[in-house]
């Protein structure tokens, strides 16, 4: 029982980190877009965010799937579910990388 | 509003050429990763390096600010290599950036490779490596853990930021000078390493505080944990 309620205890911290936590996080650029940005305005053109000036992200280009469901964590764009989101990141994270390393595993010889 | 939250490189930094040539480098580490994570997967290991993946991809969401108007966010290299060893803690980064890039369009798909061999095949590596060079310190006791952990996990980010630097040397899509953004990137990565050293000494700390046998790091130094089962545990 010790056991399970550790990884329930660990799976429960991770939910509340991506449902709760995540409306606290800072949403300035991180450190790498911050540097390939330098140089470059992010003017909007018809609602549309362009690079002016000279970055190394001048040619960066959008996201072939920034329209999917859950683009940016954001559940159909809306940011207010930021959270669900979250969640749902977690949830098929850990049944993605569970499963495949329940497979990996060495089996038990009992 | 539409401030982009992407974490990683998006397409188009990296020139096509280079892109692949990534993508080739994560196939084949991530396959040499595969084919020797299985040594330390089992019943108990398994399920929690899927919790550790999970956890990754949680704590990823928290960007954190470094500087006005910069924020960082955890790469999680170290964290993973401590708790789950390099090979399965590169799979776990690895994972938490594919669905990154596919489900929550974070991160281009072609510079995927790219992303994969800087956070997860880097940041793993390096952060290991340093806390296999300090095993000795981390095994002493609780604070020699957690400072470990912490140094790994700086170096584990500033390594995995020099990738990106190499990656633009070798292939960027645009002419800029190298050393302006070699010490942009890496001068902002190390402030953002502080971050990932806290994040990771905490997590590292408190797994150790409850289950020290689930720190890879610490193998071969616990006594036998069957010695507790016997009491309170139901047949």
């Amino acid at each position: 029982m010790r056991k399970r309620g550790f990884f329930v205890g660990f799976l429960l911290v991770a939910l509340v980190i991506a449902g709760a936590v995540s409306y606290l996080a800072d949403s300035d650029p991180d450190g790498l877009d911050h540097a390939t940005l330098v140089g470059c305005q992010v003017v909007e053109v018809d609602g549309a965010e362009r690079l002016t000036g000279n970055c190394i992200a001048q040619r960066a280009r959008d996201h072939q799937l920034s329209s999917s469901p859950l683009a940016d964590y954001a559940v159909g764009g809306d940011e207010r579910s930021t959270g669900m989101a979250g969640v749902l990141g977690v949830l098929l994270t850990l049944g993605l990388a569970g499963g495949l390393f329940w497979l990996l595993r060495k089996r038990s010889t009992t | 509003m539409s401030t982009s939250v992407a974490m990683h490189m998006s397409d188009g930094l990296l020139n096509a050429t280079t892109s692949m040539l990534f993508i080739g480098v994560a196939v084949v580490g991530l396959a040499v990763a595969a084919s020797r994570a299985r040594a330390t997967l089992d019943d108990r290991t398994a399920p929690m390096a899927g919790l550790v993946a999970a956890f990754l991809f949680a704590t990823q969401m928290i960007n954190f600010p470094v500087l006005p108007g910069v924020s960082g966010h955890l790469l999680g290299g170290a964290l993973a290599a401590i708790l789950v060893g390099p090979w399965v803690g590169a799979l776990c980064v690895s994972i938490v950036l594919v669905v990154q890039a596919l489900v929550f369009a974070d991160g281009g798909i072609t510079a995927l490779g790219a992303n994969i061999t800087n956070m997860a095949l880097i940041g793993t590596a390096a952060g290991f490596l340093v806390a296999l060079a300090l095993r000795g310190i981390a095994q002493r006791g609780r604070v020699g853990l957690v400072s470990v952990a912490f140094i790994a996990a700086v170096v584990n980010t500033v390594l995995a930021s020099l990738g990106f630097v190499v990656e633009f040397a070798m292939g960027g899509e645009t002419s800029f000078p190298l050393g302006a953004v070699a010490a942009t990137v890496v001068g902002v990565h190390g402030l953002i390493g502080i971050g990932e050293g806290v994040i990771t000494a905490l997590t590292v700390g408190a797994v150790a505080a409850v289950r020290p046998d689930l720190v890879y790091l610490l193998r071969g130094t616990q006594r036998p944990l069957e010695l507790r089962t016997a009491e309170g545990v139901a047949a």
